[in-house]
């Protein structure tokens, strides 16, 4: 393993910064890193000469004293983020051949802050799937294996193949989206940290919209202050989305002082489920033994709602997308299949670009906004949603932050629960309730299964408090001091 | 709620995604099971609970409304699969 694809993104700043390297050297480190990769399909499509030349014009931007917060930083892009001239999937097969004529807001704001994109990462279908086993372009293989065990395992999703291209050090960060744990959940998945901000902290412009009142955009890197000075280049203000919510980025990496002393951390009884795994649940007792250690005091508290956030979830997330995913019609990018009539045409384009997942869930979003059921499917899950907002609002009445697992379990194999999507969609039964109410969360590696495979564990915090979170998260990442390395890193 | 082969038909026509006959009962099936399981909503008295728009309180942005973009048809459709002198083209909608 190169010295240079091992470093944190803090740590590659600072040689960068004493000139000890050159971003042309580091990048090189990692194209070849990603090259090295390729057994775990961790990218869709890799830009080796754009990232080189990215690289280059970085060193002279640095030579002529212009370095931005990311100046030289190699980053993989989730391929759900519209890059100009870059193909652009959202790994389905209806996006076949689609090379957007703008940029994304998140990725122009990257590139304007001196980052170098190394490719676009893998992902579930449209970014519906807690696996990477739904993306067109085949599924991710976590870079983690169990100990004694060499069966492939997922990277979890959908952002899986930027969780694995971090932790296999292809990468030093990467972007993800999370619209239900999507980036929480490959985190965790993968040993590394992954935050999903405030809804409206980042701008969705130019992201391939999924679920528009949850999707968010969120760095994922190797520790947290990574994922602190990687938020704080991506988000920002944007005109161009109407719930981009003006109020000013703070410098993250300042809110990183070590001091929770005093600080209330609240532990919902509710999420002590009954199938919980006993690894999990005694985690989850040690970061908060770990918090009270430096400090903070742990509050048992109740968000009474929280069984009904993943069935509130699969109405209002397949219903925004069965509208979202209507303009994939075979006319203005992509596939088409021919029909003889304009109806055909769209009919046989959407039967054959479209997975069996996206399929499932823009039906059941159709179904459910139909005449007749609206009212007893989508109008009753925005009233739950309410609901399960106002338990976070009465908590934070009493807490600073909330401790919880991040999943229900590790990393399962390749091909596990693909034929049971009610036991698939319970992989994000910790991170929906958050997602539902907008609320900032992090996964940070917190220690290993029986097996050897990583555990997170899930901060969440205050809307606009992503500096609550990370300052949280920082003390438990050091009380954690997770060292654990997966078996396959790039050369 | 149960969902049966003649109601996936008609919210794949609603949907416009081309569902193969052999494939619409085993879809009947899975639609069926998530539906039940997300029937559990019923269970909780959501009366007068204010449905949820938006998860951030804030007002939607106006603007002014003058053409700030735009002017660009190749560039809108250069990713067409078939596109002629600036506009999308389609199968033939009129006789």
């Amino acid at each position: 393993m190169s010295e240079l694809t091992n470093l944190t993104i803090a740590g590659a700043r600072d040689l960068l910064a004493k000139g000890e390297i050159s971003a042309k050297e580091l990048t090189e480190a990692h194209v070849a890193a990603v090259e090295a990769a390729r057994p775990l399909n961790a990218f869709i499509t890799e830009t080796p000469e754009k990232a080189l030349a990215m690289a280059e014009a970085s060193d002279a931007r640095r030579k002529a004293g212009e370095a931005g917060l990311l100046e030289g930083i190699p980053i993989g892009m989730k391929d759900l983020f519209c890059t100009e001239g870059v193909l652009t999937t959202a790994a389905s097969h209806i996006l076949d051949g689609f090379h957007p004529t703008y940029e994304s807001t998140v990725s122009a704001n990257m590139w304007k802050a001196g980052a170098v994109l190394l490719g676009k990462t893998n992902l579930d279908e449209f970014a519906m799937g807690s696996s990477n086993m739904t993306s067109f372009y085949g599924g991710v293989e976590n870079p983690w294996r169990r100990s004694g065990d060499n069966r492939p395992l997922v990277p979890g999703g959908s952002s899986g193949g930027s969780a694995a291209a971090v932790a296999a050090r292809c990468a030093l960060g990467a972007t993800g989206t999370d619209t239900g744990g999507s980036i929480r959940q490959p985190a965790a998945f993968c040993g590394i940290v992954g935050i999903k901000p405030t809804y409206g902290r980042c701008s969705r412009w130019g992201i391939v919209a999924f679920a528009s009142s949850l999707d968010q955009a969120g760095p994922m890197a190797r520790t947290v202050r990574d994922s602190a000075i990687l938020l704080r280049a991506m988000a920002g203000y944007d005109p161009k989305d109407s719930t981009s919510v003006n109020v000013a980025v703070p410098d993250y990496e300042k809110a990183l002082t070590g001091d929770i002393k005093g600080m209330k951390i609240g532990i919902p009884k509710e999420y002590r489920v009954d199938s919980m795994p006993e690894e999990i649940d005694r985690l989850w007792q040690q970061g908060i033994k770990w918090l009270e250690e430096a400090g903070a005091e742990a509050v048992e508290i109740s968000l009474p709602h929280t069984r009904y956030a993943l069935p509130t979830y699969y109405i209002i997330a397949p219903a925004e997308a069965s509208s979202n995913l209507a303009r994939y019609d075979g006319v203005r990018y992509g596939l088409r299949e021919d029909g003889k009539t304009l109806d055909e045409m769209y009919e046989a384009t959407r039967g054959k670009g479209f997975g069996a997942e996206v399929q499932r869930r823009v039906l059941i979003g159709t179904y459910v906004l139909s005449a007749g059921y609206y009212d007893a499917y989508y109008n009753k899950a925005r009233k739950v949603r309410s609901l399960i907002a106002g338990d976070f609002t009465k908590a934070y009445e009493t807490v600073d932050a909330i401790l919880t697992p991040t999943a229900p379990s590790a990393a399962f194999g390749m091909g596990d629960k693909m034929d049971d999507p009610i036991a698939m969609y319970l992989n994000d039964v910790f991170t929906v309730p958050a997602s539902l109410a907008g609320l900032p969360g992090i996964s940070i590696p917190a220690g290993l299964s029986a097996d050897g495979l990583p555990l997170g564990l899930q901060l969440l915090g205050k809307a606009f408090d992503e500096e609550t979170v990370f300052r949280v998260a920082g003390v438990l990442e050091e009380a954690a001091a997770f060292e654990a390395a997966p078996a396959f890193q790039a050369a | 709620m149960s969902v049966d082969k003649e109601t996936v038909a008609k919210i794949a026509r609603l949907a416009r995604v081309r569902v193969d006959e052999g494939h619409k009962e085993a879809l009947a099936k899975e639609l069926s099971n998530i539906l039940g399981w997300i029937e559990q909503l019923s269970e909780l008295d959501t009366e007068g609970v204010e449905p949820m728009t938006s998860v951030v309180s804030m007002k939607l942005p106006l603007r002014d409304d003058k053409v700030t973009d735009g002017g660009y048809p190749e560039r809108v459709t250069a990713n067409a699969p078939e596109a002629a002198h600036g506009f999308y083209a389609v199968p033939k909608v009129v006789e």
